[in-house]
């Protein structure tokens, strides 16, 4: 019984660890992706109100990162450390990016017009490194680490393959995809056009990332590939979930259906997030660590479990619905 | 001279970041409340001066909020990089604490932030009060969280080894830990203390100026009302603290007290320079037998000097004696600031039309940074004094470092940092201090023209 209960638990957690890793996808995916636009775009008055449309949720967005790192921390101690030493500079290279963008953003509309060059640069910039660096360490994590007795063994550059580089980029590619879906959402006239233009243009560019980064992962044979051949069906489902987002985003396109082109997005990102999760579940590491041999003791696992996990994450999932649901519609002029 | 191993970068670099972020937070703790307070008092009362104050400090706020939110994120993945084989063996206790400050308490914050600065015209009254509240209430529960987690490294309890891995055994051991219940306290405490002068030193540069006449009376009113209300509580609980610190870790209260050898009665030293080679200060000043009276409230007893310790577990000397001083000083002088501060209220030295006497308001106005160098002050005692242990008598600094981390990696990620912070923090504070240069009512803050009016209107009367 105690096992069964524990194994469910380790389930439990692991499942509420992959939920935070959406929420942080989808959420700060589309506001670093939105930044990067920001980067594009030359426009002043484009940009305020681009900026305009994240204001009132990035800060929430990006804590997402802070409860991955925490769960990971909480349930699964030896993954947390072994991550995070194998991707140590990444990681600096993510935090400080992460750290320059989100002052910038509250600093630009704070300095003088003559040195706001350098809060744009480094809104922009932040956002785009810090999508790369995110992309490159799960071409890293795929392509697998060097882990010996619970400790990582490789050096601290080990990360940075071209397969990771590429990987990358491909992020650099989705996560504007995602902002440039969520300006068509929340903006009105010229913007909106102008985003409709960079949907398309980001949509296959993100259809070639995705096309190469299989193909590459079949042929260099990277440590997943084992899992594919033997249940090739696993891949059906992410397969279908992909057609449709591209076809509905399309779609929204054509139409222009303000509304869906968002979700489309999402779904696509989905889909490549079962997909992802299908090719590793229960390993960690493929062939070194299990998910329930990362697991922190019963006793942690049930402190967590019934206070964070039963009582305040749904609490959390209701109010970022709320804040959505206030903020929901066209942005507005913040003195509407 | 310091030779630059993965660990002293590592501590480095952990307590860079910790000093800057924990500026951020023990501000924005209180101000949440102030905020609270002044929407609650405009609903009650409609006077249009809360609504105003209240715009101007969240224009502070948001910069001390992002700034503390974003160097926060910084503190959640450093277990991981710099400190692996603390997270792996300490993961099952620590893990859980720092989880359940993100569930409850970051993303509360973070979430209803958005709504506290753009939710004014999109929310109903009562829910953008609700909002503050919240935000308010987030932080403090983080500050619970975070002591919760970094008393069970001062004084571990409530928990197993199972090889080399800490086990919890009770929950309810680790989050009653007596230590928590007066760190805790004493923590938020500080916080409060911190706004109270900030608000209250603005509110007399105001009054310094003749600016902003209501305004700046309510701010002297309420910052040094609350911090005179506060700080006899803050001084009692300061003192348990030191008596938690006497019991649990006497390495620690040695060096804050800069004792060498056993004294009986013991001296209070006042200044002191130590020479840890021949492990005596090499010079001191000192008040006889008041070193007995403070720790123990007789005039004889017995008190222990650091020789007591093996010299293999004795921290640095210099940082907690000193530290310890500067944040009972700063202590003192919030003492003395807040209590004239309500002699002159209640001689009506603040009543409307009235100025209280320039020496004083001057020096509130100068006591704006007090409580900052309260707390690092106060950090920097508790953490370095705990040295050379990261969970005290359990589990060496030196042995939770990361294993594959090389020198120039982490020197790498601590330039990062330097270098990010030195832009970003006087940026933020130079943002703060304009905020305030301009004062409350004054709209658009990148409006070129209305800061140029507004600057004419401080100089003639400013420097």
């Amino acid at each position: 019984m105690e096992t069964i209960w524990q194994f469910d638990l380790v389930h439990f957690w692991a499942a509420a660890l992959a939920f935070s890793i959406l929420m942080y996808v989808l959420l700060d995916g589309f506001d670093l992706g939105v930044g990067m636009l920001f980067g594009i775009s030359g426009d002043a008055g484009l940009r305020d109100r681009m900026l305009r449309t994240i204001a009132p949720v990035w800060d929430g967005n990006e804590t997402w990162l802070v409860v991955i790192g925490t769960v990971l921390f909480g349930a699964f101690p030896a993954v947390y450390a072994i991550f995070l030493s194998a991707f140590y500079l990444p990681v600096a290279f993510l935090l400080g990016a992460l750290i320059l963008r989100g002052v910038s953003m509250e600093f630009r509309g704070r300095s003088s017009v003559r040195r706001r060059w350098f809060w744009n640069l480094g809104f922009s910039g932040g956002s785009f490194a810090a999508a790369f660096v995110q992309g490159a360490a799960v071409g890293a994590l795929v392509k697998g680490i060097d882990v010996e007795s619970g400790q990582y063994v490789g050096g601290p550059w080990d990360w940075l393959s071209p397969f990771a580089v590429f990987c990358g980029l491909g992020l650099v590619a989705g996560y504007a995809l995602l902002g440039a879906s969520w300006l068509v959402m929340k903006t009105r006239d010229d913007l909106r056009e102008w985003s409709y233009h960079w949907l398309l243009r980001l949509l296959a560019v993100s259809i070639v990332f995705i096309a190469i980064s299989f193909v590459w992962t079949l042929l260099a044979r990277l440590n997943i590939t084992d899992r594919w051949f033997q249940a090739p069906m696993l891949l059906i489902v992410p397969t279908l979930l992909l057609i449709a987002g591209v076809g509905g985003l399309l779609w929204s396109w054509r139409q222009r259906l303000d509304r869906l082109a968002y979700p489309m997005a999402a779904l696509i990102f989905f889909a490549a997030f079962i997909a992802f999760l299908l090719s590793f579940w229960p390993w960690v590491l493929p062939g070194d660590l299990r998910f329930d041999q990362a697991a922190a003791p019963p006793k942690s696992l049930e402190f967590l479990f019934y206070g964070a996990g039963m009582i305040v994450l749904p609490i959390v999932v209701l109010y970022t619905v709320g804040v959505y649901w206030i903020f929901r519609g066209k942005s507005r002029p913040l003195d509407e | 001279m310091l030779e630059l191993d993965p660990v002293i970068l590592s501590r480095i670099q952990f307590a860079f970041t910790i000093t800057f972020h924990v500026i951020f937070p023990s501000f924005t703790i209180g101000l949440a409340a102030w905020l609270t307070t002044l929407e609650g008092l405009s609903m009650a009362t409609g006077r249009p001066v809360y609504r105003r104050l209240f715009d101007f400090w969240l224009k502070i706020f948001v910069v001390a909020f992002v700034m503390g939110v974003v160097s926060g994120i910084v503190m959640a993945f450093q277990f991981g990089t710099n400190w692996s084989e603390l997270a792996a063996r300490t993961g099952p206790i620590q893990g859980p604490l720092l989880a359940y400050e993100s569930f409850t308490a970051f993303l509360l914050e973070a979430t209803f932030f958005g709504v506290m600065l753009f939710g004014r015209h999109r929310v109903p009254p009562w829910f953008y009060f609700v909002s503050c509240l919240m935000v308010a209430f987030g932080t403090s529960l983080s500050t619970f969280w975070i002591l919760a987690n970094n008393s069970w490294m001062q004084v571990p309890v409530g928990y197993a080894l199972e090889g080399q891995q800490f086990v919890p055994t009770s929950w309810s051991a680790i989050l009653t830990n007596e230590v928590l219940w007066v760190r805790f306290p004493h923590m938020l405490l500080a916080a409060y203390l911190t706004t109270a002068f900030c608000v209250a030193a603005v509110g007399a540069w105001y009054a310094l100026r003749r600016l902003y006449a209501e305004d700046s009376r309510v701010m002297l009113r309420m910052g040094l009302g609350l911090a005179a209300l506060l700080i006899p509580f803050q001084l009692v609980i300061g003192h348990l603290n030191g008596e938690y610190v006497e019991k649990h870790q006497p390495s620690k209260f040695t060096a804050i007290e800069g004792r060498w050898e056993t004294e009986q009665p013991a001296r209070l030293l006042l200044l002191a320079w130590p020479d840890e080679a021949a492990e005596r200060n090499s010079f001191e000043i000192g008040v006889p037998v008041l070193g007995s009276f403070f720790d123990s409230l007789t005039f004889d007893s017995r008190e222990p000097g650091i020789r007591t310790v093996a010299a293999d577990e004795r921290p640095p000397f210099l940082i907690p004696f000193y530290g310890f001083r500067a944040m009972v000083g700063m202590g003192l002088v919030m003492l003395f600031i807040s209590w004239t501060g309500s002699v002159l209220v209640r001689r009506r030295r603040m009543d409307a039309g009235k100025l209280p006497p320039k020496w004083f308001l001057w020096a509130t106005a100068l006591s704006f940074p007090s409580g900052f160098i309260a707390v690092v002050a106060g950090w920097f005692t508790a953490e370095v004094g705990r040295q050379p242990w990261v969970v005290f008598g359990a589990l060496r600094t030196a042995d939770a470092v990361t294993p594959s981390l090389g020198t120039a990696t982490a020197l790498t990620s601590l330039l990062i940092y330097i270098g990010l912070y030195s832009i970003i923090f006087p940026a933020g504070t130079y943002y703060i201090h304009r905020t305030i240069q301009r004062g409350p009512g004054n709209e658009t803050e990148a409006d070129e023209s209305t800061a140029v009016k507004v600057h004419r209107r401080v100089l003639p009367l400013g420097q």
